[in-house]
């Protein structure tokens, strides 16, 4: 939010923005969102001449920066009887991701709260402590948006910095301590600004997102200690019935942690990486002996209860979703959390 | 970077004795390249082995905490790093991390008590360091009573520690039972469930379950038929796992995780969660 008096407001005009992400990069890598030539947005490292996309959001959730999709953990060299290990950890570099959205940037809070909490991995922990987040401002929240459901103010978003495009002007608020030094690096092509423009553009974004199709979506039925009341419901049955297990909704989503550790022998030694896995798939949970979630209802469930009721019983009532609606648009059957949300809970607006 | 412990990074161990104990389960013992105990640990609790190239896994520690030596791990062969385990010689390096999990409160909620231990198969491995443990303080509890069964004689784990020195000891009761009538075995004969209800057990104690689903069930509805409450029968559970410290997401039982909230329940605990375990 724009606070005036408490919070410096900054502003560089748009025509300065690559010198902008020049003084960025000087310090630091620097990812923004880039379109493909289907207009698809991702997030690349910039150059010079690289051109920031206006897309709501990126297909994938900027997660990727702290929990990439693949990364090698050690190695080891056995030779013989015996094995060597070492550890391939390197000090992580300064790096700068710009353009997050509200919905992406709280999910850095979820992620936190699972790989921060002790005993610490220390590989996400690393590249936390060296990504500066500098959010962005949503101006044309869509109809997939439902942040709003989680207490996310998509006009005002969190993040170490907090940015607001505008017709003509950048607008830049620091947030922390890493916000502060990364504004106060950019003072020269800065200058002091008012919150009206700001504020202006927030009263337009909300009065949008008031109005957007999932605005309602209630999630006080969900929660801490309703797995009893939700864990054997007739419902998952019809809502599970036709999820492929493919786990697209676990890959594009920003709050999804689960992992898979595998080693791969190189032929002169063996990497142990860790990768994405999916609570969907059939193999998660298979052991020698058995599989505890044998159908695909029950892994079904165990991704919206994880998500709706376990998540924020071991996180004080914080949800495990953000709203940022990429399972919406992407799920090839059309199955999503807001269906699962509307269904248990009293199948609402049908 | 470094100074930064990462659980995930494991140690190098060991193994310095296998122990053929079935036809399909191992002993093994591990201590680190330089001979020492790799941690300290409590009873009930667990740590990962791994062979770089073939997976890691978890495993309960047999051995009790009171060993100060060694640690030791009874596997069965089932899967494919315990087939691999299963053809490691002596001097074969491992690699471990651990300990993990929730112990059996053996200070706490078992000091003072009378202990019922009921165990079929592999299902001692987790139980034998409990055992071990309240052994080696026996006079912090009460009567130790030990329900162990198995398919047959040859599939009774740690025979010979039961036999020569669990059976001797002052005020332990040891009642091995196998499944089907064998050669050579006199003892009793039928399924753990059900010796547990034909040795008709008194209330006042507390009770300890390891073994397959089927056995824990049935070994718990007679319990109570018996009159115990679920709030005095504890089990330990196993479920996969791929970090051991409750971020990987797979061994969760509603909200909790198996490898950080258990392994050790309480069956009133249990009733809680949901029976996807």
């Amino acid at each position: 939010m724009c606070l005036k008096g408490v919070k410096r407001m900054r502003k560089c005009a748009l025509a300065n923005l690559d010198k902008l992400f020049a003084a960025i990069a000087e310090n630091a890598d620097l990812y923004l969102p880039v379109n493909d030539e289907n207009g698809a947005a991702s997030y690349k490292k910039w150059e010079e001449g690289t051109e920031m996309s206006d897309a709501l959001n990126t297909v994938k959730s900027p997660k990727d920066f702290f929990f990439p999709q693949s990364e090698d953990l050690m190695t080891f060299k056995t030779e013989g009887k015996n094995i060597e290990i070492t550890d391939i950890r390197e000090e992580s570099k300064d790096f700068v991701v710009f353009g997050v959205r509200a919905c992406d940037v709280r999910s850095f809070d979820i992620l936190d709260r699972v790989f921060i909490t002790d005993p610490q991995d220390s590989y996400y922990a690393s590249k936390r402590e060296k990504g500066v987040i500098v959010s962005m401002a949503c101006t044309r929240p869509t109809e997939t948006c439902f942040c709003a459901a989680f207490g996310i103010d998509a006009a005002a978003p969190k993040g170490d910095v907090t940015t607001w495009k505008t017709e003509a002007d950048l607008y830049l608020q620091a947030n922390t301590e890493k916000g502060e030094k990364l504004l106060a690096a950019l003072e020269a092509l800065t200058e002091e600004a008012d919150c009206a423009a700001v504020e202006a553009q927030q009263a337009k974004t909300r009065a949008i997102m008031e109005k957007l199709p999932l605005a309602g979506l209630d999630t006080e039925q969900f929660g801490g200690g309703k797995t009893k009341e939700y864990f054997d419901a007739p419902e998952w049955k019809e809502l599970s019935q036709s999820c492929l297990g493919c786990g697209t909704c676990t890959f594009v989503c920003p709050t999804c942690q689960c992992y898979d550790i595998k080693d791969f022998n190189t032929g002169r030694g063996v990497i142990r990486y860790r990768c994405w896995d999916s609570c969907m798939y059939s193999e998660f949970t298979r052991m020698a002996h058995g599989n505890n979630r044998n159908s695909q209802l029950e892994r079904f469930r165990q991704r919206f209860m994880h998500k709706l009721v376990y998540y924020p019983e071991n996180n004080d009532g914080i949800f495990g979703c953000v709203g940022c609606g990429r399972c919406l648009a992407k799920c090839p059957i059309s199955m999503n959390i807001v269906k699962v949300m509307k269904t248990l809970g009293g199948k609402k607006d049908e | 970077m470094s100074e930064m412990r990462e659980p995930l990074i494991p140690y190098v161990g060991v193994i310095t004795d296998v122990r053929i104990d079935t036809p399909d389960i191992k002993t093994f013992r591990v201590v680190t390249p330089d001979g020492k105990k790799a941690f300290d640990h409590r009873p009930g609790q667990c740590a990962m082995l791994s062979i770089p190239g073939v997976g890691e896994a978890m495993f309960s520690i047999t051995s009790a905490p009171t060993n100060t030596e060694f640690m030791e791990f009874s596997i069965k062969k089932c899967g494919c790093v315990t087939e691999w385990l299963h053809q490691a010689e002596v001097g074969q390096q491992v690699t471990i991390r651990g300990p993990y999990g929730n112990p059996f409160p053996v200070d706490d909620a078992f000091a003072g008590k009378n202990l019922l231990f009921v165990a079929g198969g592999v299902g001692l491995a987790p139980l034998r360091s409990v055992i071990n443990y309240c052994r080696h303080y026996r006079d912090r509890y009460g009567k130790i009573d030990i329900v162990y069964g198995s398919r047959s004689k040859d599939d009774l784990l740690d025979y010979k520690e039961i036999i020569e020195e669990w059976a001797t000891d002052e005020g332990v009761n040891v009642h091995l039972t196998i499944d089907r009538e064998q050669e050579g075995w006199d003892g009793h004969v039928g399924f753990v469930p059900n010796y547990v209800k034909e040795l008709n057990f008194d209330t006042d104690k507390i009770a300890v379950l390891c073994g397959p689903p089927i056995m824990i069930k049935f070994t718990l509805e007679g319990l109570q038929a018996l009159g115990f409450e679920k709030t005095q029968v504890y089990t330990t559970l196993e479920l996969r796992m791929k970090c051991g410290i409750g971020k990987c997401g797979r061994c969760n039982v509603g909200s909790k995780y198996v490898c950080k909230d258990g392994p050790v329940f309480r069956f009133d605990e249990l009733d809680e969660l949901p029976g996807e375990y």
